[in-house]
């Protein structure tokens, strides 16, 4: 456990001096020891809650993810430009809960960042407790459009999983399809 | 061939970016205007970007982070507005087909 939470440090503390780096836009000596002993003062001064991760990142389950996660972009962008010009209509929407099968507080957080970038879905209220999403969607017409986009919401979450999650969430996910 | 590329980029994203600002007007409430101002303005400003990056080859990791952090921090934006907006009731329920939050008694 306590390795665990030297190691989440250590990959904080690494990617805030990639930050500072990228920021200076130079990749010297003075800037990465300057970066880093920012990092660790941060760190120290502003501790992170622990973040409990307990899976290892799959490549190929990312690579899926991110494939679909950029076509996604794509066709929401477009389906609201679509939307945007459409004159004569107003746009029909609907809020509906989306019970998550892998509980975590990493899996919610990235489903729910990943969900307000595609298609027609935005969050409105995440009930960490349970794992519940509340998923405010646009351009839907009637309640089987609804389900449909209920299915897009844990189809999602499944290649999450995919990518990022550790067996048991794994196993979670394929059983209960 | 490079050039075309940064071009047909930066054309893409400004007219992206201009379809968010007209949803942004048109749109009737303030959910689906929060919708407008994650998805379509996220890849517009990607694309500009890409334009940019292809046309100055420079300062590439200043824009690496301003795309990593448009992504990392515009759900987080529209999810407060969104949150916020609905718990004040400014959400119009006459274009809403089902709200399955309103039945939360535990609501505050």
């Amino acid at each position: 456990m306590i390795a665990g939470r030297w190691r989440d440090r250590c990959v904080a503390a690494a990617a805030l001096t990639v930050i500072w780096t990228l920021l200076w836009g130079s990749f010297t000596p003075l800037t990465v020891i300057g970066g880093l002993l920012i990092a660790i003062v941060v760190l120290t001064v502003f501790p992170l809650p622990p973040v409990t991760y307990a899976g290892r990142v799959h490549p190929l389950g990312v690579l899926k993810f991110a494939g679909r996660f950029a076509v996604d972009l794509v066709v929401a962008s477009a389906q609201v430009a679509a939307l945007a010009f459409r004159f004569g209509s107003t746009p029909r929407s609907a809020v509906i809960a989306v019970p998550l099968r892998v509980p975590s507080d990493l899996g919610l957080t990235l489903t729910a960042e990943a969900l307000s970038l595609v298609p027609g879905s935005l969050i409105v209220e995440v009930d960490r407790e349970r794992g519940v999403l509340y998923v405010h969607v646009l351009g839907v017409s009637d309640l089987a459009d609804v389900e449909r986009f209920r299915g897009e919401v844990l189809a999602l979450e499944r290649r999450l999983v995919a990518a990022f999650g550790s067996p048991a969430e794994r196993t979670l996910c394929r059983e209960n399809r | 061939m490079i050039d075309a590329l940064a071009y047909f980029c930066l054309i893409v994203g400004a007219l992206l970016s201009l379809s968010a600002g007209v949803a942004l007007v048109r749109f009737p409430d303030l959910l689906s205007r929060m919708h407008a101002a994650t998805k379509p303005q996220a890849l517009g400003l990607l694309l500009i970007l890409a334009g940019c990056a292809l046309r100055l080859r420079d300062h590439l990791g200043v824009m690496a982070l301003v795309a990593v952090f448009q992504m990392a921090t515009a759900p987080v934006a529209a999810h407060m507005v969104g949150r916020a907006g609905y718990r004040s009731g400014r959400v119009r329920q006459d274009l809403l087909i089902t709200d399955e939050l309103a039945s939360e008694a535990d609501r505050p």
